[in-house]
Order: C-alpha cells, then sequence, then structure tokens
C-alpha cells in the first residue's frame, strides 16, 4: 500500500535535516505503528507524506498503490486515497463543519470521476456517523474545530476519516489529551473501519491505544529514522523501559 | 472663503454640465443644495476626506466609459423573492420592468413625479444638510441639487415584502443621479434591497428618517461591471428604540465610494454598518462611515472586510463621534481586510471622538494573508485549492453577511458570493 524508501527531509527554510533516509512498508489491510520520542521526526513524515509546504524531500521516495505521491498536490493526494489525521486539527472559523464535509466527500468523488453525493444521502450517512463517534448535531454545525475540546476535536478527525474512507489512514498522536472513554470511542471508530484492504499507520507515545488498536507491525522512530520493527510486544517493551535503552542500542 | 483655483475650476465645469431639474416642491431644496456645492466645491485630490481615493473621475465633467458586463442567463439576485421591484436603466425609471408602485404598509412615489405638496419636503435634502458638518461631503449635496429621479417610499406599518431597487446598466457613457428619501414612521418596519450597476457613473443618496421604535433593513449588492464608478451616500437618522442595519456587498467596480452617515437621536437605538466586498486587479474600493451617537444607550456598529487580490485597494475610514451626555453608548468598529498578494493594499482610519465618560467602544483593523494551516487542511481532505481559497474567503467575509438580519437573505448572499467565485475560477 504505502511505501516509504530511504525518505530524506530537510526544513526548506533551515538547513536542518529532520528525516535521515526512512524506510518503511504498509501492506494491504495491516497496521503498523510508529512510536518514539518527542522531536524525533514523526509528524514530520505524516506532514510530508500528505504534502505540507515548508519540507524539502532531499531523497528517498513514497508511493501510494505504486504511485509516487510526492509529486502530487495535498489535494490529489487525497483523492488517492492518503487521508491524516493531524495531531493538531485546524481551526477554521467561519466555515460549518457540515459545508467542509460535504465539501470534501464530494471532491474526491470528483476527483475520481465518481458521482457526488446528494445532500439527502450525505446527511443520512454523516448523522449514522456522527453518532457512533458521540458527536452532535451542534457539533456539525458549529464552524470546524472552532471552540472544539482537544477530544473533540480529535474525534471530528476520525468522523471525515469514516466520510471520506481513504484507503491508508496516518493517525498523529490521535490519542493524545484523551481520556479513556474517548480513547475508547475513538479506537472503535478506527477498529471499524480496519479490514476491506484498508492500512493504518497509527502514531503514538503510549501502548494504551495500541491495546485498543492492536498493530501488525510496530516501528520506533527516533532521530530522524526508524531504527527498529517488531511486533506488537515491542510497544510493551517501550512501555517499560523506555526509549533510551533502544536509542543506545542503535547508537 | 474663495475656493483653491483648481477647485473652482473644477467645480464650475461640472456645475455649468449640469441643469437643475424643475423639481416643484423640491425646487427650494435642490436651490439650497446647490448653494452648497458651490460654497464647498467638488472633492479634490488635496481634500483630507479624499485623500486615499482620487475623486477626479467622480467629479469629471463627463463620465469615464463602463462597458456592460454580460452575465448570460444568469439570473439576477434577489429575483426570485416575492418583493416589489422598481427597475432603473442607467438611472431612467422603466414603468415597463417595475411593479405597480403598490403594497400594503407604505406609499411609494417617483421623486420626478411627485405631486405638489408632499410629506418629503420637509426631508428631502434635510439628512444630507445635516450630514455636511462637522465633515463636508459636496457629491450627496450635488446629487439633492442635481437628482433627475428617485422614490419616496413612506412606511407607516410592517411591510412584509421588500421593496427591491433593480439598477441595470446598458450604456457605456450612462451618468446617473438618483436620489431617495424613505421616511419610516412610528413602529413601521421595511426592508429595502439594491442590486445592479446602475450606470457607468452613478451618484446616489438615501436619506432615511426612522421614527420610535420603527426599524430599516438595507441589503445592496452592488454590480460588478468592472469598470463602473459609484458614489453613494446613505444618511439615517434613528428615533428612540429604532434600528437601522445596513448591508453591502461588492464585487468589482473600478471605483467605489460608499458614504454611511448616521445619526443616532433617539434612546435605545441601534445600527449596524456592514460592508463585504472583494476585489482584483483595478479596483478601488472605500467605506467611508460616519456615526454620531446624541442619545443615550444606544448601540452602533461598523463591520467592513475586504478581499484584495492582484493589486487591488481598499479603503476604511470610520467614525465613532460620541456627543456630550451620549451616556451608555456601545460602539464597535471592526475593518479586516484579506490580502491575497503582496501588491493589494488596505487603507484604514479609524476614528473615535468621545465627549460622554460612560461609554464603551471599541475599534480594530487588521491586514492579513489567507491561513496557510488552514488551506492545507482543507488541501489534505481532498479540497482544491482554489476551492479552499473560495471557502475561506467566504468565511473571512462571514462576519459582515451576518449582518444581515434575514436569514434567507444570508443564504443568498453566500451563495451569490459562492457561485461569483467558482465562475471566476471557470
Ligand atoms: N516547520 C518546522 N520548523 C522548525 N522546526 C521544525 C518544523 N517541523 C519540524 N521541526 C523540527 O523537526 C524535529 C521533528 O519534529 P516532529 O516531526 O514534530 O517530531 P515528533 O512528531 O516526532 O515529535 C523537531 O526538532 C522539530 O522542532
Ligand atoms: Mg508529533
Amino acid at each position: 500500500m504505502l511505501e516509504i524508501k530511504n525518505l530524506q527531509v530537510k526544513l526548506e527554510e533551515e538547513d536542518k535535516q529532520i528525516l535521515k533516509g526512512v524506510d518503511l512498508t504498509v501492506e494491504a489491510g495491516k497496521v503498523h505503528a510508529i512510536m518514539g520520542p518527542n522531536g524525533s521526526g514523526k509528524s514530520t513524515l505524516s506532514y510530508v507524506l500528505s504534502g505540507k509546504d515548508g519540507y524539502e524531500v532531499t531523497g528517498g521516495e513514497a508511493t501510494l498503490e505504486g504511485q509516487d505521491i510526492l509529486e502530487m498536490e495535498p489535494e490529489e493526494r487525497a483523492a488517492a486515497g492518503l487521508f491524516l489525521a493531524f495531531q493538531y486539527p485546524v481551526e477554521i472559523p467561519g466555515v460549518g463543519n457540515m459545508t467542509f464535509l460535504r465539501t470534501a466527500v464530494n471532491a474526491q468523488r470528483k476527483a475520481r470521476g465518481e458521482e457526488e453525493m446528494s445532500s439527502t444521502e450525505f446527511l443520512k450517512v454523516v448523522r449514522e456517523k456522527a453518532k457512533s463517534l458521540k458527536i452532535d448535531a451542534e457539533m456539525l454545525k458549529r464552524p470546524v474545530n472552532v471552540g472544539f475540546s482537544g477530544g473533540e476535536k480529535k474525534r471530528n478527525e476520525i468522523l471525515q476519516m469514516a466520510m471520506l474512507e481513504p484507503k491508508m489512514c496516518i493517525l498523529d498522536e490521535t490519542d493524545s489529551g484523551l481520556d479513556v472513554d474517548a480513547m475508547k470511542l475513538v479506537a472503535d471508530g478506527v477498529n471499524a473501519l480496519r479490514g476491506e484492504g484498508r492500512s493504518f499507520l497509527v502514531i503514538t507515545h503510549y501502548q494504551r491505544l495500541l491495546d485498543h488498536i492492536k498493530p501488525d507491525v510496530v516501528h520506533i522512530m527516533a532521530n530522524g529514522r526508524i531504527i527498529k520493527t517488531g511486533g506488537p510486544e515491542l510497544a510493551l517493551e517501550v512501555e517499560n523501559n523506555g526509549y533510551a535503552d533502544l536509542i543506545e542500542e542503535e547508537a | 472663503m474663495a475656493l483653491p483655483q483648481v477647485k473652482q475650476t473644477a467645480t464650475d465645469a461640472r456645475l455649468a454640465a449640469l441643469s437643475l431639474p424643475e423639481g416643484g416642491w423640491s425646487r427650494p431644496a435642490r436651490e439650497a443644495a446647490l448653494a452648497r456645492v458651490q460654497a464647498m466645491g467638488l472633492p479634490g485630490g488635496r481634500d483630507e476626506y479624499w485623500k486615499y481615493t482620487r475623486p477626479d473621475t467622480l467629479t469629471a465633467v463627463e463620465a469615464p466609459s463602463a462597458a456592460v458586463l454580460e452575465v448570460g442567463d444568469e439570473a439576477p439576485v434577489f429575483s426570485a423573492r416575492d418583493r416589489l421591484k422598481v427597475v432603473f436603466v442607467d438611472g431612467v425609471f422603466s414603468a415597463e420592468e417595475s411593479d405597480e408602485l403598490a403594497l400594503e404598509g407604505l406609499t411609494i412615489e417617483r421623486l420626478a413625479e411627485a405631486s405638489d405638496i408632499h410629506w418629503a419636503k420637509d426631508l428631502y435634502g434635510t439628512l444630507e444638510t445635516n450630514g455636511q458638518t462637522p465633515v463636508e461631503r459636496p457629491l450627496a449635496a450635488l446629487n439633492t441639487a442635481f437628482a433627475t429621479d428617485g422614490l419616496l417610499i413612506r412606511v407607516t406599518g410592517k411591510v412584509e415584502k421588500p421593496v427591491h431597487l433593480l439598477y441595470r446598466h446598458e450604456s457605456d457613457s450612462s451618468d446617473a443621479i438618483l436620489h431617495h428619501v424613505v421616511k419610516v414612521e412610528e413602529g413601521g418596519d421595511v426592508t429595502l434591497l439594491e442590486s445592479g450597476p446602475a450606470a457607468a457613473r452613478f451618484n446616489k443618496v438615501i436619506e432615511v428618517d426612522v421614527a420610535d421604535g420603527a426599524g430599516f433593513h438595507h441589503v445592496r449588492v452592488q454590480g460588478r461591471d468592472h469598470e463602473r464608478r459609484a458614489a453613494t451616500h446613505i444618511f439615517g437618522r434613528l428615533g428612540t428604540e429604532s434600528t437601522f442595519k445596513t448591508f453591502t456587498l461588492t464585487v468589482n467596480g473600478v471605483l467605489t465610494r460608499n458614504e454611511a452617515v448616521i445619526e443616532l437621536t433617539g434612546d435605545d437605538a441601534a445600527v449596524h454598518v456592514a460592508g463585504a466586498c472583494m476585489g482584483d486587479g483595478d479596483f478601488h474600493h472605500d467605506d467611508t462611515v460616519f456615526i454620531t451617537h446624541d442619545a443615550v444607550n444606544c448601540e452602533s456598529r461598523q463591520i467592513f472586510k475586504k478581499v484584495l487580490r492582484n493589486g487591488a485597494t481598499g479603503v476604511f475610514q470610520g467614525k465613532i463621534l460620541v456627543k456630550p451626555g451620549a451616556q451608555k453608548t456601545d460602539g464597535y468598529q471592526i475593518s479586516q481586510s484579506l490580502l491575497l498578494d503582496e501588491d493589494s493594499q488596505f487603507l484604514a482610519k479609524p476614528e473615535l471622538e468621545i465627549y460622554a465618560d460612560d461609554v464603551a467602544c471599541s475599534h480594530g483593523s487588521t491586514s492579513g494573508a489567507i491561513d496557510e494551516d488552514g488551506l492545507f487542511y482543507l488541501r489534505a481532505r481532498g479540497v482544491s485549492r482554489g476551492t479552499a481559497e473560495d471557502l475561506l474567503t467566504i468565511a473571512f467575509i462571514a462576519e459582515a453577511v451576518q449582518e444581515v438580519e434575514d436569514e434567507s437573505i444570508q443564504t443568498e448572499i453566500n451563495e451569490l458570493v459562492a457561485a461569483w467565485l467558482g465562475r471566476r475560477r471557470g
């Protein structure tokens, strides 16, 4: 599904190398997790994959189902099936959540040459999915993420993911700032989308999200590289011993 | 005091090219207005009040030509509404296209035809005259003197349907001067809609007298013919517990100067003046607002949003004057621009002048670029860059559009903006 080879990235404005050769392959239908200390480059990886400005790819490649995504516009990557649940969802005053969702769904459909969703169908689907994430009608009416609590923002990300039905979902610290109940909701939302060849890359600090979203593969990222890859037990090891041992081992 | 030579010459030339209409009952007011223009002179490039906007094409003897925009089969705004429609083509009343001038709750007549003894006699030119101090507005006085037509609307009850003035532009060289008077009597309430480019050059005045407990709602969509020019004034006087709300949407037009001069004379009254404009390239848009608080516990809001690109210019001159004794005044003023590139500019001159001690007045003015994080967020969800920019643009002007009280009109304005933005992108 997603293949990243020796990806090297620096900041556009500064001479600062952030990703120093990342190799990662996520197969169709699999859930991979990335763990790693703060500042190791996890968010940068997710941004570069989704096409944010400000980064320069100095080497390597990234393909989605064989297609080179690094040359695509962000909206083309989205239409190709890539989705990023932001670590910090952006507030957009003045744009209603519903308008936003409908515009996004239809833009992607159009880009793929599919028919747009009628407003009645859209309403029905959105209400259903919002309900399972405990997102009420009021939240759907409000401007995108404005005045939402941390947990509401994260649930709103998952709602967008559920509506857009992407093939490759990247979740950047979707668990941070969530209490146990909210985390359970989010995890259920994600689990409901598992299967059908859909792949996930779950970035997290904590083992606890991975108790709910069981990963197939766990990677440890430090200082711009994947330093270790293993099974779910690797997450437990980190939970018990921290990253220090692993980083030393690598060095 | 003698006028500067340049100003004298320009004023003489312009006045020589116009003739004072016979006018009947309005004749004395017209003669007085002519005398005011002669004393003030027309605006010149050195006038402080015209520091940011060049008045020369507005005062020139002939209107600079303006091509008529082909809009194809696009339905005119407000046309799907149940309303009383009154059409002016290049400033000339069109009986064929207008509805019969009758509507429950009001009387409506044409200025050019109004009989000799008339209620409007006490108002025509009166609010304009009041609005000449402390700042002169010679183009408004010129209008009072030379207006060829207009509507005289007297509102006696709550009017269900809006009155819609539709201004069509057909001639590249038309130069129109229209003057409307609206008197909303005690307990009355009316909505006035205006739309269309009107003429190559348009000078328009509306005088609105809102009595105690009455309401006046005004929504205007200025035509988007690229080369048209307009200088408009709305003068308002508010009685006790009355409401006055005006909103203007402007897209295109090479030069627009919209002045709003409102006086709160009765306690507990509220005035909201809002505007949103979107301009590209050779676009110059000036909102000049002067609000005078002369009563207790009144509220005023000024909300202006400008979206500018490709070297367009936006101007805002807004003043709140709180007179002695106008305690408990609540005045708010915000003017903001969204600059879509570095060639565009926004010039703002917010002013507060306060002579009462128990007041709350605030004002702010900002200029900013589009929110890159918001843009990326939308694009990451599959929305194209263009559509994302449009959404953020509509979001930016939303605070001004929300000043339109009628939600269905608000929706129509939003849809119109979305359609125009979409059309521009092809
Ligand atoms: N736009 C940016 N400007 C400056 N520094 C950045 C920027 N993006 C990332 N960095 C730096 O790159 C490193 C990796 O950051 P990030 O990818 O956010 O790490 P993580 O998500 O793993 O905590 C950090 O040192 C961070 O300060
Ligand atoms: Mg991060």
